[in-house]
């Protein structure tokens, strides 16, 4: 870890409007969950419903694409990236460094909205809440390692991981179920629906698979962009 | 000091003819729309887009084998729902080109360079648009016509029928890619860091889709329609498809449809609403990155 490059990165995230789009996503979400407590459309299937489509399948991926790609993909765009590498710090840290600003982003932009839509929409019943955000919180984790080797590997990052999220986990995991046994989202409602008691929440990968697999994917991310990092050629912008 | 001039140091001046403004018009136009496909930049630019519309032409493709070889006409998609059951596709096609045509000028500061020539703003501005929304429409367009094509070769039923339905599908495709390209642009404009203008454009169909679906689940389930159907014009492909059911005959491919036609006169109505206010926000904000 270096102060200095989690307080640029911060820097880089936060700044000027970048900060009104990562918190716009989670008002959403907030405001979706008011009106219907207002409305009295609460009870646990449309919580699930919503923590579930809204929070898991739609404001995670998202979030965890923008803070994972963000925190260093434009700096290897545009060649900044040279005067943090130049320094004498080992490439490892930078990615974890990197890394860790990127999981504190989606912790506090979409694993904290979750938590509190929850409260808003259920309470504590069944352990919904606290399931779902332990649930984001583990897939946020994972999907940042993911987002961010992808960034070191690629200039097309972005559009590569929202073929994932978009295309593979939700478009093919609803026509081809073997494609839901390859997908963080799926791991993350596996560990969901071991932490609550309420029915409609359902996975199709059993916990002990999930739980290794999301550990894997997350090590294997941040060794391969710690990895690439070491070798990148930088070009000019575009 | 003395007061200074500009000397005549002799050289030619040009008398030539202009080439006017449609010259600049149709030169701008065809820039943006070969770089909405990458054409003219390296092959990394051209990767995604010919690849999601690949991914676009699949299905259609798919169906029309499925046909000839069962026969059923409901292996056929329907013309005018085609573009609505690919739209996570459109959309991300739309998020990663709109940031090439509206931020990357933007980015790199080199907007004046175009408005020190005889360009005029509102020109400029028309010509991304229009080249955004031609790249849109090429891309919904072609399967659409693959399909209709593929119909026609295996001898699908009532070839009329099957005509008229195809061009309410092309209209249909024209307002998708208006509407789209018009949200896409000004969503992109306003984010000139890479990375983050394709996924703020992508957020804002994401979201509407999941703040809309939510919502129209709900209202199904208290059986109230009205509200079902009214609040599909949240979300841009909703909209287009309210259109292409009140308006264009069409049948919903969409959760919730506005009733009688004047949900589809709304409906069209919004759409013109957010196309004119697109071009507007655009001029304004092209103009004043004209001037740095």
């Amino acid at each position: 870890m270096n102060a200095t490059i989690a307080m640029i990165t911060f820097r880089a995230m936060l700044g000027r409007r970048r900060a009104l789009l990562l918190l716009g996503l989670p008002l959403v979400m907030l405001v979706l969950a008011v009106v219907l407590r207002a409305t009295g459309n609460d009870d646990l299937d449309v919580s699930t419903e919503v923590l579930q489509k809204v929070a898991l399948a739609a404001l995670l991926p998202l979030l965890a694409l923008i803070a994972g790609t963000g925190v260093i993909g434009p700096e290897i765009d545009d060649g900044q990236i040279m005067y943090v590498l130049t320094k004498p710090i080992p490439r490892q840290v930078v990615v974890l460094t990197k890394l860790a600003v990127a999981i504190v982003l989606v912790t506090a932009f979409a694993v904290v909205p979750t938590l509190l839509a929850g409260l808003v929409l259920t309470g504590t019943t069944a352990g919904l809440t606290p399931a779902f955000t332990v649930g984001v919180l583990v897939g946020g984790v994972a999907y940042s390692a993911v987002f961010v080797a992808l960034a070191v590997m690629s200039r097309n990052a972005v559009t590569i991981g929202l073929l994932y999220a978009l295309v593979w986990e939700s478009l093919l995991g609803s026509f081809a179920p073997g494609a839901k046994q390859a997908s963080i989202q799926q791991w993350a409602m596996s560990v969901t629906d071991k932490l609550t008691s309420a029915s409609p929440v359902e996975s199709t990968v059993s916990l002990p698979v999930a739980i290794t697999l999301l550990v894997a994917v997350t090590v294997v991310g941040t060794f391969l962009a710690a990895f690439r990092l070491r070798s990148l050629t930088v070009a000019s912008a575009e | 000091m003395s007061t200074s001039t500009i000397h005549d140091i002799g050289y030619r001046h040009y008398e030539g003819r202009r080439s006017g403004r449609a010259y600049v018009l149709r030169s701008l136009y065809v820039h943006n729309l070969r770089a909405a496909f990458g054409l003219g930049r390296p092959a990394r630019a051209k990767i995604m887009p010919f690849l999601v519309a690949a991914l676009m032409l699949l299905p259609a493709i798919g169906s029309v084998a499925a046909f000839a070889v069962t026969d059923q006409e409901d292996a056929l998609i329907r013309y005018a729902s085609y573009a609505n059951i690919m739209q996570v596709i459109v959309a991300i096609f739309l998020a990663t080109q709109a940031p090439v045509l509206a931020s990357r000028e933007i980015r790199f500061h080199v907007i004046p360079l175009y408005f020190s020539r005889p360009v005029g703003h509102l020109d400029f501005v028309l010509a991304k648009a229009a080249a955004l929304a031609t790249a849109l429409f090429a891309l919904m367009a072609v399967p659409v016509t693959v399909l209709y094509i593929g119909g026609l070769v295996a001898k699908a039923p009532d070839s009329g029928e099957q005509l008229l339905r195809y061009l309410g599908a092309l209209v249909g495709c024209v307002l998708y890619a208006l509407v789209l390209s018009a949200i896409g642009m000004v969503v992109a404009a306003f984010t000139p860091r890479r990375g983050f203008g394709v996924a703020a454009v992508i957020a804002v169909f994401m979201l509407s889709t999941a703040f809309v679906g939510a919502v129209q689940g709900i209202a199904e389930a208290n059986t109230n329609f009205t509200l079902q159907g009214w609040i599909g014009l949240g979300t841009p492909f909703n909209l287009v498809d309210i259109v292409q059911v009140r308006l264009l005959g069409a049948r919903s491919s969409s959760p919730g449809i506005a009733p009688g036609v004047a949900g589809g006169v709304v409906a069209l109505a919004e759409c013109a609403v957010i196309v004119v206010g697109s071009v507007a926000v655009l001029y304004r904000r092209f103009r004043k990155a004209g001037l740095s």
